[in-house]
């Protein structure tokens, strides 16, 4: 029965929902730590990667 | 044949989150650095597939979340003590790295289900829409939303954070700077 899926589904979830607040934190540090890295820009291994990749910059085409 | 300009520039501009998405993804830098450069080599040997004027960072999220996955079934059939093995690559990750305020969020992070932990990060750091991380992990928006909200409850009973509490970069930095370093 559904009714019995469902309330099988909500015991399995957590009962209590967390706070704006905590949520608001825990979000907070992940966009953190997220951010730190993307704040390092692109690494030179990758630009250099990209135009290699690229035929642009094939020694090939010359 | 040449790279279309305006698709070379939008890939460059993937990059840094694509980087931030793999590290939070796996824990490790080097690991990180390693899937992002896969992850650009099958973009563009598979760059006729994009369709031009579609979301290309969440195109190149897919490759990457696909890879990370493939290679991380094959990591847990070689290596048993896979979970040791990432905890001790998390110890040695703050100083390397500078990280040191994020050093207990990145462990408790490390500790959910892979599919939870992505779900979180895709739509809490990348700024994906549920639509979108439905789309990069290939599930319904609506499993997206559950691993979300298990991710968050997971991570608030890891780092024992309820309303009120002292919690945060400041506090954490606090203690490892008076613990010595």
């Amino acid at each position: 029965m559904d009714t019995g899926a469902a309330r099988a589904k909500k015991h399995d979830a957590k009962p209590a929902k967390l706070g704006r607040e905590v949520q608001a934190r825990l979000g907070q540090q992940l966009r953190s730590m997220y951010d730190e890295v993307v704040g390092q820009g692109v690494p030179d291994r990758f630009a250099d990667l990209l135009s290699q990749l690229d035929n642009k910059d094939n020694k090939d085409r010359q | 044949m040449p790279m279309d300009d305006a698709v070379r520039k939008q890939i460059l501009d993937s990059i840094p989150s694509l980087r931030a998405f793999a590290i939070s993804l796996c824990g490790n830098v080097d690991r990180a650095d390693d899937l992002v450069q896969e992850t650009m080599v099958r973009a563009i040997a598979n760059i006729d597939s994009f369709q031009p004027g579609t979301n290309m960072p969440a195109w190149l999220f897919t490759i990457l979340r696909n890879h990370f996955r493939s290679e991380y079934r094959k990591r847990r059939r070689e290596v048993e003590d896979a979970d040791g093995h990432y905890a001790d690559t998390l110890k040695s990750q703050p100083e390397q790295q500078g990280h040191i305020e994020f050093g207990e969020f990145r462990e408790a992070l490390s500790q959910l289900p892979t599919d939870q932990r992505e779900a979180l990060i895709l739509v809490g750091a990348s700024g994906f829409s549920y639509e979108e991380a439905a789309q990069i992990c290939g599930c319904a928006i609506g499993t997206i939303k559950s691993r979300v909200n298990r991710a968050r409850n997971r991570l608030a009973e890891l780092l024992q954070v309820r309303d009120g509490d002292d919690f945060g970069p400041d506090e954490q930095t606090r203690a490892v700077l008076a613990s010595g370093e």
